[in-house]
């Protein structure tokens, strides 16, 4: 066996129990490295006493209610999962992309009544990348309804050549 | 001791290009042809993202920061693999240009790295609410960050630039763990950055007058990269050049 030869196994074995202790290590810390708790798993996952965790989950169709608070514009809208909802009430100013069907991910904690009082709401982005125009052909064209607080469809409807969607509204 | 004795020359494969002179000869070569190409793409890509592309129906004009952003965490990430590369040429063959390059791609890629943390927090705090976030994507991009920070350090670290390099090489490939984490840490933690929209695997899901302008300036940057480590690592070598033959001047003049 060469010295390179050995320099190389050595350097792969390294590689290998390396790469099975951060495999170890991140499956065993995988809880704490979610940033949210989604609905369904708050009696789960959530910890308990009004103490602060992030919720996660899609704003719900129709939900959201806009009021004003001692001044300050404040929101009350449900969160969902598709297996449970959270009511969460904030006090603040809402992202800009904050809207009915939206991901969003709210810092606060759990009431006794099992509203979740909110300190922060972040609008989640996917990974969709839709131009106007085509957001737009996609309304005309009846493809999408967003007033009822539907998510765009899915990007291979408008985003495959051979779909006529986004020229027949152009 | 000339420059040429300092470095061997094995005449098998990848020691083909360990010679110095070689080296330099070729990468003279190549190298205005990587700035121009990188230049070029990137102005193009840049142009046609930052002016020409549609907004976006919900972000806006706010959606430009992505044809810098996504570039920049590319290459980011595909440096560190280069970096990792040369860490392996340098401590199995003890390839000696691997360590020179590998001195040289770190500055570059922390350079890269810091454009994608800044851009990405200037895009997050219209449209998330927040400049910074800590969940899985962005903290293991800021280990990387600090990756390539201490790998700047550490080669320079020593007296003996030998054991700089080799110390360098050994942070380097500990640090790869974090590439498949950096890749993966969308799919499998929650997080609020979002997943991938151009996959191997699937349909892109970027409509392509945005998808052609992000990939030009992919490719450009790209080119950009090699341009500056090949750059780096030509000028590095006529350093180690230069320093050897004053060496060699200052023993003869203690000889004589």
């Amino acid at each position: 066996m060469t010295r390179k030869r050995r320099r190389l196994i050595v350097l792969l074995a390294c590689g290998l129990g390396l790469g099975s202790a951060a495999a170890l290590t991140l499956s065993a810390f995988s809880d704490t490295l979610e940033l949210f708790v989604p609905p369904s798993r708050i009696a789960t996952d959530a910890p308990h006493g009004g103490r602060a965790f992030r919720l996660g989950g899609l704003v719900e169709a129709g939900s959201v209610e806009r009021v004003s608070v001692a001044g300050q514009p404040a929101a009350r809208f449900r969160v969902t999962d598709g297996g449970a909802t959270v009511s969460v009430e904030y006090v603040g100013i809402l992202p800009d992309l904050f809207r009915e069907g939206q991901g969003v991910v709210t810092l606060g904690s759990l009431r006794p009544d099992g509203v979740f009082k909110a300190q922060e709401v972040l609008a989640k982005h996917d990974e969709n990348y839709m131009p106007k125009d085509v957001a737009d052909a996609l309304k005309k064209s009846g493809n999408w309804h967003p007033e009822t607080g539907a998510a765009p469809p899915a990007a291979a409807l408008w985003n495959d050549p051979q779909t006529k969607i986004t020229k027949a509204g152009s | 001791m000339s420059a040429s004795q300092a470095f061997p020359v094995p005449s098998r494969n990848l020691h083909r290009f360990a010679n110095p002179g070689r080296f330099l000869r070729l990468s003279g070569r190549l190298l205005p042809w990587l700035a121009t190409i990188g230049i070029a793409l990137s102005a193009v890509g840049l142009g046609w993202g930052l002016t020409l592309s549609p907004a976006d129906w919900q972000q806006g004009d706010a959606v430009r920061i992505m044809y810098v952003h996504v570039p920049a965490a590319w290459l980011a990430s595909f440096g560190y693999a280069n970096l990792a590369a040369a860490s392996i040429a340098a401590l199995v063959w003890r390839h000696p240009l691997a360590d020179l390059a590998a001195a040289e791609i770190s500055p570059v890629g922390a350079g890269f790295t810091a454009i994608c943390l800044a851009t990405g927090s200037l895009w997050g705090k219209p449209m998330w609410g927040a400049w910074w976030v800590w969940d899985a994507r962005m903290t293991s991009v800021l280990v990387l960050f600090f990756l390539y920070l201490g790998h700047i350090a550490l080669v320079r670290a020593f007296d003996d630039p030998q054991r700089g390099a080799r110390a360098g090489a050994i942070l380097a490939l500990v640090g790869v763990v974090n590439l498949p984490i950096i890749k993966f840490s969308v799919e499998w933690w929650n997080t609020l950055h979002q997943g991938a929209s151009i996959t191997l695997t699937g349909a892109p899901t970027m409509a392509p007058a945005m998808l052609w302008p992000l990939l030009l300036v992919a490719i450009g940057a790209m080119f950009g990269f090699a341009a500056l480590v090949v750059a780096r690592t030509r000028a590095a070598v006529m350093e180690r050049r230069i320093r050897g033959l004053l060496l060699a001047r200052a023993q003869e003049g203690e000889a004589a």
